[in-house]
């Protein structure tokens, strides 16, 4: 367990090559693959835009996930503040210089590709507690001035990402982030007095809330009432997937998507369709490829050996589930339809950076297990 | 901030892993729940899903069917198809349905009133449910409609067919086709799967009884829609079915004739094969233009029909009931015959009225034929012979062998429109009217007035059954080929009355009623229905025909509107000076040729005064034309019965 200090620099190019973990490179490649089939099919068969830009976000974005992985443990520590700030200074930036699009203000224009930081944001506030609870002593964990960066770290994101609005992105933020917390050992019982803080303050949520948002809730709660209007795309979902059966309709033979049924095919409803193109089956395998990533970013916390890196790889690992889940329960119909991406399989520039910026740092962790960092 | 202690760094990792195992717990549920979700849909509930799922991707347009057609006895349509030009639109290809009709309105002849409907027909259907706009435009306005088309997203100019009638000699017996009605979709079960837009269907006549299967099979048209509706490809077409063709036992020829000679008339004609039954004409009068009805009736139009008190949509053949007068008589002394009640020979004298109880009882020859007997009565038609062969008689025995020979019911199968008419008895009166018969009410029913009522189809099939030798026949109107041996059956009957019949003529299966006792007696009206038209001195004498081969036999009658007082007979009131709704019917029943009865007529004209000069003139005229045309008849119908 104590190795000497110096590890990191004995590490040559092959031994770092070597620890890498090749089946979750294989796993995410694999997805990649599928994700790159599922979207040539949401454009009816052929390279069209949506296709080839994925295509080049998935090849670009994979390389930047290997190259991060060769990135020093200690330097994503070090910069975890600054990362932070950085990407809060960015949906700052949102807010007064943002793109507004069907409504909500998400995007800065980069002039080569419109970036969303919510999506990064994700990652920017694991990143800064894991530091942060990597740092705080035990004894101090649990007491109310130690709790009270992360409370603030916490929220002014997601305020600023639910007022943009983007209540799906803000609320997947914040699990992040409580995951963090919740890792690190913070009280039961500060989840559920802030549990309760929150039922108590709804009221006054949902007062904010655009008429959109509440009839997506409402609509949840009840999609038959309206088929053809709010609980349209929950009703087409279903059908889509469930019409799959268990082989699924055949590639590029999904009639709910090639006919325009099934609303945002390309982005939030991705998984919709390749279960009805490929059914029951390929829906388990899918689902079979997200659990390995998820289990193997697991094994690599139970590996490193740095708080910090611990904290990290299960949290990340945490949110990464999160994320798939709320997608596919969403498409399934068991829970509302806030805008949230499948991982890797959905059409987005900002959500695949994301993940793989998270995957790279994960995958850091794996390569300088070893190493301490502080 | 602080720098861990090694120690407290064990225990904080290893509060991690353990928080972190309860979290990977809390994942393998959702994960259980999403994979049991996935089952439900996809496994349990797949085809439900896959229903619905076609129901989204499939639309189904319907076709409408080709109506059969209906032939006359020669092969010549009198009901047939042409080809229409129609607008239909289908609302959901179209961007702004308002500004569209504002366009319309300058192509085609619309009116607002019609928009209004059409506006309400398109808030109560499906969106991609074509309507139709106009069903009848003509050519220049079609090609008009086909030259701006580019500017009119959502409207199909269509070429269809639609009913179309050559001529209006046969509008009664043919009926009519019209929209489907509300009402018709509630009682017609038939039309439950078979209701696409602008489909005409059988309001009325033989259009009304074949609708079932002249309308013929919908065809539809399945293609692949996408979320707004915009046709991807065509899956499935299904042309549908033409409706079954018909044909029937009229002459074309002879109902033109027929219609020609009652214009201006209120009035029918009924001409019968006297032994299968065949209708060889069935016209009434006037009448009105079916074509009209079939793209929609213009108010004007049909105000115009409702009004006239001639009533021309009435089809007076079938539901028109009349007192059937003296025509009533040959029953009536057959009746007597066949019940014993009196001898041919016998005779009673008339002195132009007789008194029962007080009340007076004229015969329409107001000096009185003298001594008549059965021949003279018939032929003279002496009113005092028949009132005491009717008191003797009694109304039941005659109501009895009215109806035998067909008065009282209907006769023809399938048409909603006939009426049955009354052959009145004593408990007829009993039940509808609550009252006892009067024995002057005998006497009445004895000239075929008081309570009878008869139509004129009814009329034509008691002559033919008397002509035929007294045989029962059933009056058909479609063609089939099943029932020629009847001719000569009844013919071998005729002839032979004693023999067994051949073999051939046996396996024709058809159960012959005789209708008589006594055959003779039959053979006694005959003559006496001779000597009327064709002695001196018979009520339809001048109008005889002198050609053995056209000679007929016939009764004339006319049926009494209004009583005439004491007065008006005192003062020898003629029909011809009455106002006209106050005139008797004119009557006349007859069969030809005398020698060997071929066909039986029946003609009736509404306020025509006398049968014998207004409707026996009438009959002579028919009765030529449609002998003239028998051997054309006979060749098809030997023509039929050797393909058969």
């Amino acid at each position: 367990m104590y190795r000497s200090r110096s590890i990191q620099s004995s590490l040559s190019l092959k031994d770092k090559i070597l620890s890498i973990d090749y089946i979750l490179v294989c796993s995410i490649f694999i997805l990649g693959l599928v994700s790159i089939l599922a979207m040539y099919s949401t454009d009816g068969g052929e390279f069209k835009y949506h296709t080839n830009s994925h295509i080049l976000r998935f090849f670009v974005f994979f390389g930047m996930f290997l190259a991060f992985s060769f990135i020093q443990i200690r330097f994503w520590h070090s910069q975890s503040y600054l990362i932070y700030i950085l990407i809060f200074l960015l949906l700052l930036g949102v807010k007064y210089f943002g793109l507004t699009s069907s409504g909500s203000k998400r995007w800065l224009d980069l002039y080569f590709m419109n970036l969303q930081p919510s999506e990064l944001m994700k990652i920017g506030l694991i990143l800064f507690l894991a530091k942060y609870y990597h740092r705080t002593s035990i004894e101090n964990l649990n007491s109310l001035k130690y709790l009270f960066l992360p409370i603030v770290v916490l929220v002014a994101p997601v305020l600023l990402v639910a007022t943009q609005p983007d209540l799906g992105t803000s609320i997947l933020i914040a699990a992040g982030g409580l995951t963090v917390a919740w890792l690190a050992g913070v009280r039961v019982k500060f989840f559920t007095f802030s549990g309760l803080a929150f039922l108590a303050l709804l009221p006054i949520a949902i007062s904010f809330l655009k008429p959109y948002q509440k009839s997506r809730i409402l609509t949840f709660l009840n999609p038959e009432k309206d088929p053809l209007g709010a609980g349209y795309q929950i009703i087409q979902s279903k059908i889509a997937i469930g019409s799959g059966g268990l082989f699924g309709k055949g590639f590029l033979q999904g009639s709910q998507s090639y006919l325009d049924y099934l609303p945002e095919k390309h982005t939030d409803f991705i998984f919709t369709l390749f279960s009805e193109e490929f059914g029951f089956f390929g829906s388990l395998f899918i689902l079979l490829l997200y659990g390995i990533i998820v289990w193997r970013i697991v094994l690599i916390g139970n590996v490193t050996r740095s708080d910090f890196g611990k904290l990290y790889c299960y949290s990340f690992a945490t949110a990464f589930f999160i994320y798939v889940v709320v997608n596919m329960m969403m498409v399934l119909g068991l829970l509302p339809i806030v805008g949230s991406p499948l991982p890797i399989m959905s059409y987005g520039g900002s959500s695949m950076m994301a993940i793989m910026f998270g995957l790279g740092v994960a995958m850091s962790c794996r390569v300088y297990k070893d190493t301490p960092v502080n | 901030m602080l720098s861990p202690s090694s120690g407290s760094t064990v225990i904080k990792s290893k509060l991690i892993s353990r928080r972190m195992f309860l979290l990977t717990a809390a994942k393998a549920v959702v994960m259980f729940g999403i994979v049991g979700r996935l089952v439900s849909l996809q496994i349990n509930e797949r085809t439900k899903y896959k229903t619905l799922s076609d129901k989204n991707r499939f639309r189904e347009w319907k076709l409408a069917p080709e109506r059969g057609v209906i032939k006359d006895f020669y092969d010549k349509e009198i009901a047939s198809n042409e080809q229409v030009y129609q607008v239909h639109l289908i609302p959901e290809n179209s961007k702004d349905i308002e500004k569209l009709f504002v366009r319309l309105k300058t192509i085609l002849n619309i009116t607002d009133k019609k928009l209004f409907y059409l506006r309400r027909v398109i808030a109560k259907q499906k969106p991609w449910e074509p309507i139709i706009i106009s069903d009848n435009i003509t050519w220049s306005e079609f090609s008009r409609l086909n030259l701006f088309l580019h500017e009119l997203d959502g409207v199909k100019p269509v070429v269809s067919v639609a009913r179309m009638y050559p001529d209006n000699s046969s509008a009664h017996i043919l009926g009519y086709v019209s929209q489907v009605s509300a009402k018709d979709l509630q009682t017609k079960k038939y039309l439950k799967d078979l209701h696409v837009p602008g489909m005409s269907i059988g309001k009325t006549g033989l259009e009304r009884k074949l609708d079932e299967e002249i309308i013929g099979k919908i065809g539809f048209q399945r293609y692949e829609v996408n979320a707004f509706g915009k046709r991807i490809k065509q899956i499935l077409i299904n042309e549908g079915q033409a409706g079954k063709s018909f044909k029937t036992t009229l002459d074309f020829e002879v109902q033109k004739f027929t219609s020609e000679l009652l214009k201006d008339k209120a009035a029918a004609v009924c001409v019968m094969d006297v032994y299968n039954g065949d209708i060889v004409s069935m016209v009434s009068s006037p009448t009105f233009e079916p074509n009209e009805f079939i793209h929609g009736l213009e108010k004007k139009y049909w105000n115009s029909l409702i009004k006239n008190e001639m009533r021309p949509l009435t089809n007076k053949t079938l539901s028109g009931l009349y007192p059937p007068g003296s025509t009533i008589k040959t029953l009536v002394a057959l009746s007597a015959l066949e019940n014993g009640i009196i001898k041919p020979l016998d005779t009673f004298t008339c002195k132009g009225k007789i008194e029962l109880y007080g009340e007076k009882f004229h015969c329409w020859e107001k000096d009185g034929h003298g001594i008549v007997n059965l021949r003279k009565g018939i032929q003279r038609s002496c009113d005092v012979y028949f009132y005491e062969v009717a008191r003797k008689l009694g109304v039941d025995r005659l109501s009895e062998t009215a109806k035998r020979f067909g008065l009282g019911k209907k006769v023809l199968n399938g048409f909603i429109e006939e009426k049955a008419g009354v052959v009145p008895n004593t408990k007829w009166k009993k039940k509808f009217i609550g009252q006892n018969w009067y024995l002057g009410e005998t006497l009445h029913s004895g000239i075929g007035q008081g309570y009878f009522q008869s139509t004129p189809l009814q009329l034509c099939l008691m002559t033919a059954q008397i002509a035929n030798g007294g045989f029962e026949i059933k009056p058909r109107i479609i063609f089939d080929e099943k029932n020629n041996k009847l001719r000569d059956y009844i013919k071998y009957k005729n002839e032979y009355p004693n023999d067994p019949l051949p073999t051939d003529l046996l396996v024709s299966n058809f159960n012959l009623k005789p209708l008589f006792k006594n055959q003779e007696h039959i053979n006694l009206i005959k003559d006496a229905m001779f000597s009327s038209s064709n002695e001196p001195g018979g009520t339809s004498y001048r109008h005889r025909l002198e050609n053995k081969k056209f000679t007929f036999a016939g009764k004339t009658g006319s049926s009494q509107i209004k009583r005439f007082t004491e007065a008006q007979r005192e003062a020898e009131v003629k029909q011809e000076s009455l106002p006209y709704k106050d005139r008797d019917h004119a009557l006349f029943v007859a069969f030809a040729p005398y020698d060997d009865p071929k066909y039986a007529i029946s003609v009736l004209v509404e306020h025509g005064g006398s049968g014998g000069k207004a409707a026996a003139p009438i009959a002579k005229k028919v009765i030529k034309k449609v002998l003239e045309r028998h051997d054309l008849r006979q060749r098809i119908n030997s023509l039929t019965e050797e393909s058969v």
